[in-house]
């Protein structure tokens, strides 16, 4: 890295470009946070119906640290997953032939799939008083953090997995085989501890589970030890997802290296 | 010192040697053609230059520095234009060039500066916050010209540059070109198969199958074949033939109506020959060999017949352009 000032720059504008068209593209905007919110009211408010509240938590409460972990998953493979586009459109080569080094690239992607997720997330935290949550100004930023902590790992993951796909028809199998179980084996819509054991191991190995775990921390602390509150202790999770986003951190950048 | 050295280079992908050992050098200021047909090898040369690329054996510098071990220093001395365009649709045309300017490190009111001097170069200003989505073929052709000599290059790379534009845009590049190696004195390295192109060159290396099998100038290639063809019509056919050989020793074939004759220095021989011809003539022709020719007569074959179809990659570039993003 011959010049800091310089790499600096190149990840600001490689991050703000991403930026740059998300905010344009209105309907990509609109797209990724209906889901989040039909998954809230639609699957949350009818479910809401049928499972009792537990430690003063309703369903539609439980499942939304799982909403915010899904906007968190989606935006950031998603965004991480654009270096197949540019790699298809012939612009990666732009990037690739540039004076700066391929960890500046891989970090203004990260960066900018982090601020892509982190903007969904903070409109999804509108619904925060309106589902009935307290939370005090500590815990909001402790929030920022944990969801800014799980889109970083996870679009350096998106990353790993972009630099190895050779074109834009593996993102059909990404999305079902790998984003979509994710998801389901989180705890995002239902209780690991709850869950049949085969499937129960899968999500202990989902680094997602422990990402989704610290936002139930934080925001249905009050239900703590009951079904519907977090399982593991806030350190376990931090620790976890602290892991798996070293780990990815460095796998996504040896991984580009090498394709590029 | 030459601004690029090139030697023995050899690339392979698999079975595949799309570059064969290759050496040459461009010198500071000289614009350096690689003519050449489909597949010869001309993008992999410039991918290996431009540092894209690392060679399978041999060596290349660009400025003076290494292309394998001094990459970043090559990277920060060249600009490019890809032979398939590289533009990103979703931003504006002044975004695409924002963007490159903060990656080669310029702070803003440099680019700023250079950018607006740059569209307007390429006579872009009017439309610079469009999104390039919207622009036709040409223009986002230009717009990569313009985002290639942002940094100031000492060496532009250019994979055929001018494919699939209309004429007007291709002279426009053209004559901007010179200006710019006027006006900066850039060296530029570019590739195409447009034998007129070519022409335009100081110096031109013919690539065929990943070997370079003749350089020079324009005109010293030409002048390496047997030379001009003079067509002369007459009454008397078989009389003008007997006086050419009587009067001046050549070898002229009869023809339909009149004689052809194959010799160097056309454009001299042909006063001279009407001045002492008492023959009655009716009329003349020149044809000057074309650097098809030269091709034709080092591989046996027309440069523009590869693959049967001269216009595939005109279609895959104007189809990759129009794609969306
Ligand atoms: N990435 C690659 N993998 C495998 N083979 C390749 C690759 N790039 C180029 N080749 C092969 O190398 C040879 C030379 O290709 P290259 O693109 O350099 O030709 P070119 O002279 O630029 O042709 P054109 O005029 O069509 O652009 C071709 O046979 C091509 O199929
Ligand atoms: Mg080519």
């Amino acid at each position: 890295m011959a010049n800091l000032a310089h790499e600096t720059k190149a990840i600001y504008v490689i991050s703000y470009r991403e930026l740059r068209k998300f905010i344009r593209e209105r309907s990509r905007i609109l797209g990724t946070m209906a889901r989040p919110i039909l998954w809230l009211f639609v699957v949350g408010g009818g479910m809401s119906r049928l499972v009792r509240p537990v430690g003063g938590v309703n369903y539609i409460q439980f499942i939304f640290p799982g909403m915010i972990g899904m906007t968190i998953l989606f935006a950031s493979i998603f965004s991480a997953i654009s270096i197949v586009w540019d790699r298809e459109f012939g612009f990666l080569k732009e990037i690739l032939v540039a004076p700066i080094s391929r960890l500046s690239v891989v970090v203004g992607k990260a960066m900018a799939g982090t601020s892509i997720s982190m903007l969904q997330v903070l409109i999804l935290l509108i619904f925060v008083p309106v589902l009935g949550i307290r939370i005090n100004v500590p815990q909001f930023l402790l929030l920022f953090l944990s969801s800014g902590m799980l889109a970083f790992s996870l679009t350096c993951f998106g990353i790993l997995v972009a630099s190895r796909m050779s074109s834009y028809e593996g993102f059909n199998i990404i999305m079902n085989f790998l984003v979509m179980p994710m998801f389901f084996l989180s705890g995002a819509m239902y209780p690991v501890k709850l869950m049949p054991p085969v499937l129960r191991d899968m999500a202990y190995a989902n680094p997602l589970t422990y990402g989704v775990d610290g936002l139930k921390n934080i925001l249905l602390a009050g239900a703590s030890g009951t079904t519907m509150g977090p399982e593991y202790p806030a350190i376990t999770d931090f620790i976890v997802v602290a892991g798996f986003l070293v780990v990815t951190a460095v796998l996504a950048n040896l991984s580009f290296r090498r394709a590029a | 010192m030459s601004n690029i050295t090139v030697n023995s280079l050899v690339k392979k992908f698999g079975a595949v040697t799309a570059v064969d050992g290759i050496s040459f050098s461009v010198e500071p200021g000289e614009v350096f053609g690689f003519l050449g047909p489909n597949g010869a090898g001309k993008s992999t040369t410039i991918s290996i230059l431009c540092t894209l690329l690392g060679p399978t054996s041999g060596d290349a510098s660009v400025g003076g520095f290494d292309c394998v071990r001094d990459a970043d220093a090559v990277r920060r001395s060249i600009g490019i234009i890809f032979q398939d365009p590289t533009l990103d649709n979703g931003l504006t045309a002044y975004e695409n060039l924002l963007f490159h300017a903060y990656l080669y490190g310029m702070d803003r009111a440099k680019a700023k500066k250079r950018i607006e001097d740059a569209l307007e170069l390429v006579g872009l200003s009017a439309r610079k916050n469009e999104l390039v989505r919207k622009f036709s073929g040409g223009m986002k052709r230009r717009l990569e010209i313009a985002r290639g000599i942002l940094n100031y290059p000492r060496v532009l790379f250019m994979d055929e540059p001018t494919i699939g534009l209309d004429p007007q845009t291709r002279n426009m590049i053209w004559e901007f070109i010179r200006e710019l190696k006027k006006n900066t004195g850039i060296t530029v390295f570019m590739t195409t198969h447009y034998l007129e192109e070519a022409e335009f060159c100081d110096r031109i290396a013919i690539i065929d199958l990943g070997k370079i099998i003749a350089s020079g100038t324009p005109s010293e290639l030409k002048a390496g074949l047997n030379g001009d063809t003079l067509n002369l019509s007459a009454m008397d056919p078989k009389g003008l033939d007997a006086e050419i050989r009587g009067k001046f020793g050549m070898d002229p074939k009869i023809t339909d109506g009149g004689i052809t004759l194959t010799v160097k220095q056309g454009d001299e021989i042909l006063p001279a020959l009407i001045k002492g011809l008492s023959t009655k003539i009716t009329s003349v022709s020149m044809t000057r060999p074309t650097l098809n020719d030269v091709f034709l007569s080092l591989t046996g074959k027309n440069i523009r017949e590869e693959n049967g179809d001269p216009y595939g990659p005109m279609r895959s570039y104007a189809r990759k352009n129009h794609g969306g993003h």
